[in-house]
């Protein structure tokens, strides 16, 4: 600490918020989704005295924190947003809980009132720190301007080792007018923040010993796959190609291992495939990697898979043993575990237990005959299936990157989308924030100008965040809005029909705008359509438009989701659409009805 | 910093995972955890607890290392095995944090509390709160001749033992520092 105030001299003097800029440069940051207002003044001054930094204006400060989202999901690089004090920094509580939910590095930097005016209900004053500090990985309130360098650096160090999620810089507005001295990264106190990233090799070599012998193992992978890099998925993919064990994900982890490689059994969970859900509960060996045992993968925790041995690699230690008990606990990354493992597992011969795998794979292929996401097509109507199908089959081959907002039309994306590459899916899994998905769609696009970014919503939760449609025209970014329009809040309209005695309460919506006047003055296109047979036209108008599109795709109203384990029920217990036409009692017992 | 690295106590070799994860056994331990002495370090552990609805039963901190900006929180906590494991390691979890110790699974450990009793009282009852406190070893630190300020120091049992007693003899009011702790022996 003594040498760091000896060697101030020789560091550049500069202003507060020229030292914000000056640290977003310093971490490769060249784009920035904000909002300004009176106490980030400042840092505006200097954003708009320099080209090295772009600047993307949303229209509302939760739109710029899924924005990042969007643009650190899809580059692997932290996201980064400029707020101000007060009402922008509470606007941003949303998207940083979904960012720590969902493991997303974000940095988020926020205007302060002046230090001496902090405590006295300053116009625009909020205890940011206070109200972020459940919905952050970490934050910071800087009182003085020779503490920001280290701040950012500490701050991009945080957010992006370990598990990654969002850090919060609060900048009191006096902090970035003074002038101070520029601590660069090389000169700054090294983080002491430094989380295991190997894993235990006792534990591997359990775990490979497990390997070689089970007859009925299954992979079981999250979004960690996907935060630890491309290279974690590769390893991923030749480790599940060499052992030929079936592999399932969670909603965060598709891509990783791609929809059309052959030991591929869909998603997993509520609304996961039956193959997978089954084989998840008929396991003898389970191999999670980079997922966390969520209440979605579940189901009732008692009878999760009962007869499994359980492997779980995680970089996040309080993860393993948090829901299921776990034999095999390793701490770590998934891209060097997985890499651990693999090379043990060859270099002891490459065994497993073929005989039985090939048992457990006819077992498999026999489950997957149920075709559990079969659905009846009409003539008549588009049905939301069928919409999100021919979306899939038409631009499959496109440098295609998913957004999805939540809620049916999301769980149908996932069943029906195919996809090959990791960081090419975007959607709000943990929090379920309705609303994400257009401004994740901008962030999307600004990363990948010249790639179809297609965001697949909702009609409800393309409202919450609509007037984001203001920042795609005006940045010409040409997203593609695929609106699922059932004129109702699907899943909380079908939760009703299952829950609640078909009594729907306040889950439709009874004034939509006209989706194709709103393009138009937003200054967009707007497509709309009800005729199934006028769908594929449709999509391919709005993939070739360049520019903004909204599409209102009019579906059949009272579509329900399946297959579908309702809450509080075990793996083995997946209910289809006969079910509930032929189900008179409740589906869903006493116990299960008071989750979520 | 090791404060990350998977402790005894989740590893298929220890003694945690023999135990049924379901049984409904609670157990009071004592943490003491290791942090830097920044500023909304204590929100940020007592937000966890809130947060995630675990028990405190007592709270004690203070900087222990000012080159260092070190300060040492102490916590006793009531929950299941599972829960507690998972309190350990949500602790080690927060940024801020070096070192998450289990006073009660790591070992022999000493844990103290601080207590101050005011009893008011005549006569008899003066001169017996007197002699109790010379039982347990606590000091007489303010006294008037209608009271006395009684400073306690040992384990919390023996506070709750002394203040059970002082009860009858006029006990009106008493502060506690809630318990720090340290292992015995070397480590």
């Amino acid at each position: 600490m003594d040498q760091l105030e000896n060697n101030k001299a020789q560091h550049p003097r500069m202003t507060g918020s020229q030292m914000v800029v000056q640290a977003l440069k310093d971490h490769g940051v060249d784009t920035v989704f904000g909002y300004p207002g009176g106490a980030v003044l400042p840092i505006y001054d200097e954003i708009f005295q320099q080209n090295e930094i772009r600047h993307f204006l949303v229209r509302h400060e939760q739109g710029a924190v899924h924005a990042a989202e969007g643009y650190a999901r899809s580059t692997g690089k932290p996201g980064v947003v400029l707020v101000t004090s007060g009402p922008g920094a509470t606007n941003t509580v949303t998207g940083l809980t979904d960012a720590l939910m969902d493991s997303i590095p974000l940095v988020v930097i926020s205007g302060q009132v002046p230090t001496f005016m902090i405590g006295n209900d300053a116009f625009q004053e909020a205890d940011t720190v206070g109200i972020t500090r459940p919905c952050t990985k970490h934050n910071w309130l800087v009182r003085e301007t020779d503490a920001l360098g280290p701040a950012f650096h500490e701050a991009f160090h945080v957010a992006l080792h370990g598990r990654p999620g969002p850090v919060l810089i609060d900048i009191p507005k006096d902090v970035q007018f003074a002038i101070g001295n520029y601590i660069p990264l090389d000169a700054a106190p090294k983080s002491k923040y430094n989380p295991r990233t190997k894993g235990d090799t006792d534990e591997i070599g359990f775990l490979v010993s497990l390997m070689e012998t089970a007859e009925r193992p299954i992979f079981y992978t999250g979004g960690g796959v996907i935060n630890s890099g491309i290279q974690a998925c590769r390893t991923l993919q030749e480790l599940v190609n060499e052992t030929g064990f079936p592999i399932t994900s969670t909603l965060m982890g598709l891509g990783a291992y791609p929809a059309s490689g052959s030991h591929w059994l869909g998603m997993l969970g509520m609304h996961g495939t039956y193959e997978a859900n089954i084989a998840m509960y008929e396991c003898d060996l389970m191999i999670n990697v980079g997922a966390r045992f969520d209440d979605r993968i579940t189901g009732r925790v008692s009878d999760f898979s009962p007869g499994s041995t359980k492997a779980h690699v995680d970089i996040d230690r309080s993860s393993i043993n948090k829901v299921i008990p776990t034999e095999i606990p390793i701490v770590g990354d998934a891209g060097i575990v997985l890499q651990q493992i693999l090379e043990l597992w060859r270099s002891k011969g490459k065994k497993t237990n073929s005989l039985e795998v090939d048992k457990w794979w006819r077992k498999i292929k026999h489950w997957k005959t149920r075709d559990c996401l079969s659905y009846e097509n009409s003539d008549t109507m588009i049905k939301p299936q069928y919409a999100i199908q021919r979306l899939e089959e038409l631009t499959q081959g496109y440098d295609r990157f998913l957004i999805t907002d939540v809620g049916q039309h999301q769980m149908w994306a996932a069943q029906f989308m195919k996809l090959e590459d990791p960081n090419r899916w975007m959607t709000s899994g943990g929090l379920g924030t309705m609303g994400y998905g257009l401004p994740a769609s901008i962030g999307v696009q600004v990363a990948h100008p010249d790639s179809l970014v297609i965001n697949v919503s909702g009609d409800a939760g393309w409202l919450m965040n609509m007037q984001e449609m203001g920042t795609a025209v005006q940045y010409q970014l040409p997203i593609k809005q695929f609106i699922v329009n059932n004129k109702r809040l699907g899943m909380v309209r079908q939760w009703q029909q299952i829950l609640h005695g078909e009594r729907y309460s306040h889950s439709w919506s009874e004034a939509l705008p006209d989706f194709v006047k709103l393009a138009e003055a937003f200054g967009c296109k707007g497509i709309v359509i009800s005729n199934p047979a006028d769908l594929d036209e449709a999509i391919m108008e709005m993939v070739a438009f360049d520019g903004p599109v909204i599409v209102d795709c009019q579906v059949t109203e009272h579509e329900n989701c399946f297959p579908m384990i309702p809450s509080g029920e075990p793996h083995n217990k997946m209910i289809f659409e006969e079910d509930i036409q032929a189900q008179e009692d409740q589906l869903v017992g006493k116990e299960g009805s008071i989750l979520v | 910093m090791n404060s990350l690295r998977l402790n005894k106590g989740v590893s298929r070799k220890s003694a945690y995972d023999l135990r049924n994860p379901t049984e409904d056994v609670f157990e009071v331990h004592t943490l003491t955890v290791l942090v830097d002495n920044e500023a909304g370090v204590l929100a940020r552990v007592i937000g966890l607890f809130s947060g995630r609805g675990y028990n405190i039963e007592s709270l004690t901190v203070s900087e222990v290392d000012h080159k260092g900006k070190l300060s040492r929180i102490t916590i006793m906590t009531k929950g299941k095995p599972t829960v507690i494991e998972q309190i350990k390691a949500q602790l080690e979890r927060l940024v801020p944090v070096y070192e998450v110790h289990d006073l009660t699974t790591e070992g022999p450990s000493v844990e103290r509390e601080l207590a101050l009793l005011k009893v008011k009282g005549e006569g008899n009852h003066r001169v017996e709160a007197l002699r109790l406190a010379d039982i347990f070893r606590a000091r007489v630190v303010d006294s008037t001749l209608e009271s006395f300020v009684f400073e306690l120091t040992g384990p919390p049992e023996k506070i709750d033992k002394f203040a059970c007693l002082m009860e009858p003899l006029g006990l009106i009011e008493i502060a506690r520092t809630g318990v720090v702790g340290i292992s015995r022996g070397e480590y």
